[in-house]
């Protein structure tokens, strides 16, 4: 049977607020354990929350965004549980009521083409504190520095037919939370946590097949790789006459794969009911007009301008549309340089190689843009050629100078466009050379152009890479035609 | 609506509170009696009423995000049963 | 000293009579010789108070003493004290020491109030009676066979036995205006809103408001002016201005317009107790006042609206005693299930348990819709009730209880003690202001006649009440035992 695959994600961001949702603790990572929980944050008695504008703001850029409704009113609701990372024994989480209504969110899958991959709704809710396993005498340790810190919980519908498309999706959800910088988008750190819903079901079935919730699955390859494991496991078990039980399983990176989370004797119930403590928060229009006047070109419409304004491949402007830093540090090379294809070659190319091979993030590129823009200009203004701009390159990576003309200048790479200087050096190599002449001289017409490169690297050689390679080609040709 | 036996330990069990027989079966007849008091809202048509949740319709004001408490972990750790390192000690937690 | 309002006493501090150190230790030695058989008190701060009076008086000494430096009070052991022990009343927090001051404490401390301790109450104010703390019932300094009513008893028993001329209670469903009818004390319950909640422990987070209890409403007039206003830290509180609540003390009552709500006069209502409060409306005529009777036709519903909304509420509010960050914790748990079932079980007494399990019970799957969305549609109706009273009359006025107090273990059943609420509990529900006034005696125990004002019409409740006790003389009779000076 050919079977087709439902996915859906829930993804848990981390607003970069400050101070916490609804308590003026940090929310720095990486503190000490409950140096961070404040009173609110701990639930001690009589304590009130009082929500933070930032969190409100971040979750409305996020939906307009996603060219979300946004709601007039959006309500805080409690939902019940005990647990010991969670202080109040419920988590404030918005229900009934949330602050972003439905939206699309755009993909690009490997072959180019997009699909649009549909929001329910994005609700703010804090994020409850860590337990921590080592053994302190048979007893857990709770740190409650996270307690608080906002979410948004961006949940799509179930519009992904492969781990491809859910990875493509998280990727896009990364992409606009670090455009909009309402997110660090550290998944490593915990910022970007996914659930993923799964089912499977006979292709050309319109009913979907029973879900299996997988919790906590925190890189885009995990994604891929716990999806994949969950297909594989739905289809062998339907292929083998079972069924899918609707539960909630964790992926297991090391094994590669997902296992039931041994299910409480009940099931829960959250009892979700208004925040008494929290009023409806209303919206007005200006408000949210001026977030979306004021909102920053996201990653789908700069794709599209770097395509159509700049006339870049639709493989460059996706690439260099994909981060907010990369695409900022782009559009600077290409203002200072004046040449966008240019510049863009020289980000993917030159730079991107050199980033990756010290595994550094573009904003820590030793050669700033300014910098590579202005190498690019000498490159187009042909003030150095192609070889002596690598060098340049080179040069301003370790920091050996302070801008391209100062490293040119220094290193004397300015590139030889005298055709007097030219044709002297070439005369010189010809008078050194005659058993290569000869053999130019007696070759066939047709294969003296093959020839020619023994030259063009001697000339090359002896201008230290400077001269320009155009002109010592066709100096070259005439000057050795002329001896035939 | 009549209470149960067990929607008295169901609820129990939600609200984590310890209860024995005796205790359970004392508390099933209380909110049996307190429920057929509650029971008299089902008379009342709220056909199109809405729901109000707090008695003055205000909207919630929002505070700027601005880090304004300092680590005050020892003072607050002062009244907790179970610290160590920092950190609140509960029993161990199986995943 | 001790029979003085705290009007009174201030101006015998300003004149120069006696000191707060004086006056504080007077009253300190009156709750050390009295409160051993009352038990209005949980905890008793000498130190604190004397180290406040002394502070009080030097302020008054370089001429900065505002109009509450030195006056003594005691707050219910709900508003959270730096320092001094905060228990609900509750052996869940006997052990509980808070790090922060409830924003009422905070400005009464900025006022210069001296407050001399804590006062009992029924565990997380749930009950009406104060027969429900764990440090023991409160007696009625009227009959040590009444109780005190609840859930502010201790505060209102305080005063009335001249322990302390003024308390802070709570009133989440007639907490503060029962037991000060019981006592035959002034209570009042301000406005929703009006007074911030941020350091008093929840109850039932949309219903609970904090308010003075003393002698006379121009003493409530001024705490009021103390602890009203806004606060950053409550976001239910309101951003309104805190006009000057003894401005309008002494305005005439000509014109007022009285409502009488009927449901407020029918059965169940003790006779000794309807005739007390029709006297007392016979009064307001002769000030000027005209009267009609006015109907709120949901007044039945809200007992059953309150007892769906108010245990939901507090079944989360309390779910954060769990015996991991504060509280009581229980012995050697074996896992962490047993640590939640067991901290709970001993650290809640029954009432408690009791509204926690309904407010599961009626928030659970299934059951919200019926019980949690229908009672909070009817709790529209019910405010809707008053609003449109308001467009009638000023203020309306009624019994605050349907009876006197009754005798300690008089009501074993829940649901009979629940609907003694019934004049109390709306008020809540739609977050209006409700005072009660010494009326007169049913059976020689204290009557309570209670006034109703529309949101934010604390000034107008206040007048209203002060233009009483200028007529007759209900607050300032004693109990025996208030009579006894040292």
């Amino acid at each position: 049977m050919q079977w087709e695959t439902v996915i859906g994600l829930e993804v848990h961001v981390q607003l970069a607020t400050r101070s916490k949702i609804f308590s003026g603790a940090s929310t720095a990572f990486g503190a000490e354990p409950n140096s961070q929980a404040c009173a609110v944050d701990l639930g001690m008695p009589g304590v009130l929350p009082v929500l933070n504008e930032a969190a409100v703001a971040m979750a409305v850029q996020f939906g307009l965004g996603i060219h979300a409704e946004i709601p007039e009113v959006s309500v805080f609701d409690r939902k019940n549980y005990f647990y010991p990372d969670l202080p109040k024994g419920y988590q404030t989480s918005q229900m009934y009521h949330p602050i972003v209504g439905p939206g699309e969110v755009e993909i690009t899958l490997d072959d180019g083409s997009t699909k649009a991959i549909r929001v329910h709704h994005a609700h703010l809710e804090e994020d409850a504190g860590k337990s921590l396993h080592e053994d302190f005498h048979g007893m857990t340790g709770i740190d409650l520095n996270r307690a608080g810190t906002p979410l948004l919980e961006i949940v799509s519908e179930p519009d992904m037919r492969s781990a491809k498309e859910a990875a493509a999706y998280l990727k896009a959800i990364h992409s606009i939370v670090t455009y909009l910088g309402i997110s660090d988008g550290n998944m490593a750190e915990g910022s970007m946590r996914c659930d993923v819903n799964v089912s499977v079901r006979p292709k050309g079935q319109e009913a979907f097949g029973t879900r299996a919730e997988i919790k906590n699955v925190n890189s885009f390859r995990f994604v891929e790789r716990a999806i994949a494991f969950e297909v594989e496991r739905q289809i062998e078990l339907l292929e083998d006459g079972g069924e899918v039980v609707q539960e909630t399983r964790l992926f297991d990176p090391e094994r590669d794969e997902t296992r039931s989370m041994r299910t409480k004797e009940q099931a829960n119930d959250y009892r979700y009911f208004p925040c008494p403590d929290l009023l409806p928060v209303v919206l007005d229009r200006a408000y949210v007009d001026h977030l979306r006047d004021n909102l920053p070109e996201l990653p789908a419409d700069k794709r599209a301008r770097f395509q159509e304004a700049l006339g870049l491949s639709a493989y460059d402007a996706g690439v260099l549309s994909a981060s907010r830093d990369m695409a900022e540090f782009f559009e600077a090379v290409k203002d200072v340089c004046g040449d966008a294809k240019l510049a863009a070659n020289w980000v993917q190319g030159e730079l991107s190689g050199a980033l990756n091979r010290e595994g550094l993030p573009i904003q820590d590129s030793p050669v700033s843009a300014q910098q590579l823009g202005e190498l690019v200009a000498r490159v187009k203004d042909e003030t150095i050629n192609g070889k002596a701009a690598k060098q340049v390159f080179q040069a301003l990576w370790n920091g050996e100078g302070e801008s391209a003309d100062a490293v040119i200048e220094a290193k004397g790479l300015k590139q030889v466009t005298d055709t007097g200087a030219i044709e002297a050096m070439i005369d010189q190599v010809i008078a050194d050379s005659p058993a290569q002449v000869a053999q130019y001289r007696d070759a066939e017409p047709d294969k003296r152009g093959k020839m020619i490169g023994y030259f063009v690297g001697q000339v090359m050689k002896a201008s230290r890479g400077t001269a320009n390679p155009q002109q010592v080609n066709a100096l070259l040709k005439e000057k050795l035609d002329a001896l035939c | 609506m009549a209470l149960e036996h067990a929607d008295v330990l169901r609820a129990a069990h939600l609200a984590r509170l310890g209860l024995n027989d005796d205790e359970a079966a004392h508390y099933l007849d209380d909110l049996g009696r307190i429920l057929a008091m509650v029971d008299q809202l089902q008379t009342l048509d709220t056909e199109g009423v809405a729901p109000l949740a707090h008695p003055l319709e205000t909207t919630q004001r929002l505070r700027a995000d601005e880090v304004t408490e300092p680590d005050q972990r020892e003072t607050f750790q002062r009244c907790a049963p179970a610290v160590e390192q920092g950190l609140y000690l509960v029993p161990r937690v199986v995943e | 000293m001790h029979d003085k309002t705290l009007t009174e006493l201030a101006a015998s501090l300003a004149a120069g009579e006696f000191s707060s150190r004086e006056l504080t230790e007077s009253l300190l030695a009156r709750i050390e010789r009295l409160d051993g058989e009352i038990n209005s008190f949980i905890t008793v701060t000498p130190e604190q108070a004397l180290a406040a009076a002394d502070a009080a008086d030097a302020a008054r000494a370089r001429g900065e003493a505002g109009p509450l430096t030195g006056l003594p009070l005691a707050l219910k052991d709900i508003f959270c004290t730096t320092g001094v022990k905060t228990s609900a009343g509750s052996r869940m927090l006997d052990n509980f020491v808070a790090p922060y001051d409830a924003t009422v404490v905070e400005k009464l401390n900025a006022a210069g109030t001296v407050s001399l301790g804590k006062t009992n109450m029924d565990e997380f104010a749930m009950g009406s009676s104060n027969e429900n703390s764990f440090f023991g019932p409160v007696k009625n300094p009227w009959d040590g066979a009444a109780v005190p009513g609840g859930s502010s008893g201790g505060s209102a028993a305080a005063v009335a036995a001249g322990l302390v001329p003024a308390t802070m209670g709570t009133d989440t469903g007639g907490s503060i205006r029962q037991p000060a009818a019981f006592c035959g004390i002034t209570g009042l319950k301000p406005t929703y809103g009006r007074v911030s909640r941020y350091g008093i422990i929840a109850y039932a987070s949309s219903l609970d408001q904090a308010g003075p209890m003393a002698r006379t409403a121009e003493d409530c007039a001024h705490l009021l002016g103390a602890i009203a206003g806004h606060d950053l830290r409550d976001s239910t509180s309101v951003a309104r201005g805190v006009p000057d609540y003894t401005a309008e003390l002494d305005a005439p009552l000509a014109g007022l317009k009285i409502g009488l709500p009927k449901e407020y006069f029918g059965e169940g209502l003790d006779p000794e107790v309807e005739s007390a409060v029709r006297e007392a409306i016979r009064v307001y005529e002769s000030l000027g006042a005209t009267v009609r009777e006015v109907s709120l036709p949901h007044t039945h519903f809200a007992i059953p609206a309150y007892y769906v909304i108010a245990p939901a509420e507090a079944s989360s509010n309390l779910a954060r005693y769990d015996g991991v960050r504060f509280g009581h914790r229980c012995e050697a748990p074996t896992d962490l299930t047993d640590l939640y079932l067991r901290s709970r079980a001993e650290g809640f007494g029954e009432e408690v348990k009791r509204r926690i399990l309904m407010g599961t019970h009626t928030l659970s799957e299934g059951f919200f819709d019926a019980y949690y969305k229908k009672a909070q549609q009817v709790r529209r109706l019910i405010r809707q009730d008053f609003l449109d009273a308001f467009d009638e009359v000023d203020v309306l006025m009624g019994p605050a209880s349907p009876t006197p107090a009754f005798d300690l273990g008089a009501k074993k059943d829940p649901v009979s003690m629940y609907l003694q609420d019934i004049y109390t509990i709306a008020i809540n529900l739609a977050g209006i202001p409700g005072i009660s006034v010494p009326a007169g005696f049913a059976g020689g125990r204290p009557v309570g006649l209670q006034i109703l004002g529309t949101h934010f019409a604390e000034a107008r409740l206040l007048n209203v009440a002060h233009q009483f006790q200028q007529a007759t003389g209900w607050h300032l009779r004693r109990p025996a035992l208030a009579e006894e000076s040292l």
